[in-house]
């Protein structure tokens, strides 16, 4: 097991090599990580956890023992090393250990304590807020639109609106999106019902054109198109409709 | 940049112009250039004279016309006061001027250019923004940005310019814009988002969204009924 202990050509990069730094913590705190949560080693460790990512991410033990920080410590034990790996397999275990914590971390996000450690992420804003006016700086949620590994870079969904926006830094727009899934934001709505019952008590608002006070005259091209989009039933017959949308659409539109 | 400085060859010293310096600042990048000619005719200035205080003088340092000796002789706070006043005075301009034929086609050049950013909103495809002011009067609100494919109104997302007095862009820009650019009118995007849980819409946001997909057959049926074509600008993608 100690063949593929490479040297620590990442502690020249660090520049107090002095104190040792876990793998973990670091990741979390880089430049652009922002929106990472800190995974605990144990989720790590249960084998059960990590079902079938060996698949995906090449060099899955190798990874997993960066992640954990299960590899030499000291830099003469690697100068030892038998065959002293070159600095390439280095970067790319680096790589591997980024994807596996990313899918790991989408794992880890659905389960209590992971919706725990990311609710206190969005009290603290840690994913902006979102940009729409009318949403005054509601909190955002981030959100992949695929789980496979390099489809569809990250999204931020909005509970009040209901819709997805890209992050307002170009530092978060390249993260993977199934480094937090297509569930969470589901997931997070079910877990805590109290988000959905504050942003019930929201007013509704919209805006639409105005030209010196008068509004457009929907026949013109720029004559709203969008209403829907932000509306939500308000009088007794829209709340009739609403009910008949609960399984399928209407079939006649009147 | 110092060669196509128009208007300083009269000056002995180099002197740039006080539009091009303000346009050429940090956070004045929604602003477009106003003519000088614009400025000076007092016809369009009607009811900004109580504003700023000296407005003469503010107008003169706009254009700079104002005399030099004044301007030495003039204290380092007031120097301050008078460009506050002129920043504040060209954005009251600006307003008026944006919504003109000349200033429409500048900003739709700028438009073009995306200077007041894109769409943060997924399904709209980084759509191009307009700046939007929710009241005339300036100190109530700063400038917010329209999205001509969702019609929703969003902040900026820097914040020197989320800091721009909504006055200095109008209620009505993007409105006069768009009536009169009606080919710039994107075909807004009909793609709407729904939570799912491994696959399986959440069911409360799915009701919802077909609600809302109804009203929007329903307007769609209804304009139709009125010879709105859905297939050209203004429509549906």
């Amino acid at each position: 097991m100690s063949e593929y202990i490479a040297d620590r050509n990442d502690d020249d990069s660090s520049e107090d090599s002095g104190s040792y730094e876990e793998w973990i913590p670091s990741f979390c705190a880089r430049f652009g990580h922002e929106y990472y949560c800190q995974i605990p080693s144990e989720f790590l460790e249960d084998d059960f956890n990590m079902t079938a990512l060996a698949l995906e991410v090449p060099l899955y033990r190798q990874a997993l023992d960066l992640i954990l920080d299960l590899e030499a410590v000291s830099d003469d034990e690697a100068e030892h090393g038998e065959n002293g790996q070159p600095e390439v397999s280095r970067s790319l275990v680096e790589h591997a250990a980024e994807q596996l914590y990313g899918l790991a971390h989408a794992r880890y996000v659905l389960t209590r304590p992971g919706l725990q450690a990311l609710a206190e992420k969005f009290d603290r804003r840690a994913f902006g807020t979102c940009p729409r006016y009318h949403c005054g700086g509601m909190q955002l949620l981030p959100c992949g639109l695929s789980d496979t590994l390099g489809r569809q870079p990250v999204r931020l969904y909005c509970a009040c609106c209901g819709d997805l926006y890209v992050p307002a830094q170009a530092r978060h727009a390249q993260l993977d999106g199934c480094f937090w899934g297509t569930s969470l934001p589901g997931v997070f709505l079910q877990h805590f019902p109290e988000l959905g019952e504050y942003v019930g008590k929201r007013p509704v608002q919209s805006y639409s054109l105005r030209v010196f006070g008068f509004g457009v005259n929907e026949r013109a091209v720029s004559g709203a198109r969008m209403a829907w989009l932000r509306q939500r039933p308000s009088t007794e017959e829209e709340w009739e409709e609403y009910a008949k949308c609960e399984y399928e659409m209407p079939t006649e539109v009147s | 940049m110092e060669d196509n400085m128009d208007g300083m060859t009269d000056s002995s010293d180099y002197v740039e112009m006080w539009i091009d310096l303000f346009l050429g600042r940090k956070g004045s990048e929604y602003f477009c250039d106003i003519d000088p000619d614009y400025i000076t005719d007092r016809f369009n200035l009607i009811n900004l004279q109580k504003t700023v205080p000296k407005f003469t003088q503010v107008i003169q340092y706009i254009v700079d016309e104002l005399d030099e000796t004044v301007l030495e002789s003039m204290s380092h706070s007031r120097l301050e006061q008078l460009e506050n006043d002129a920043r504040k005075l060209y954005g009251l301009i600006h307003a008026r001027y944006i919504i003109t034929i000349k200033g429409l086609q500048k900003m739709l050049q700028k438009y073009r250019d995306a200077d007041f950013g894109r769409c943060p909103r997924v399904f709209c495809n980084s759509q191009p923004l307009l700046p939007v002011g929710l009241h005339d009067v300036p100190g109530i609100d700063s400038v917010r940005l329209y999205c001509p494919a969702c019609e929703d109104l969003y902040n900026p997302k820097s914040s020197r310019h989320s800091t721009i007095d909504g006055a200095y862009f109008g209620t009505s820009f993007p409105g006069m814009f768009l009536q009169a650019f009606p080919e710039i009118v994107p075909r807004h995007p009909t793609k709407t988002y729904v939570p799912k849980i491994f696959g399986f819409e959440l069911h409360k946001q799915a009701q919802l969204a077909r609600w809302q997909e109804l009203q929007r057959l329903k307007l769609q049926k209804s304009l139709e009924a009125k010879n709105v074509d859905f297939s050209k600008n203004g429509g549906y993608k």
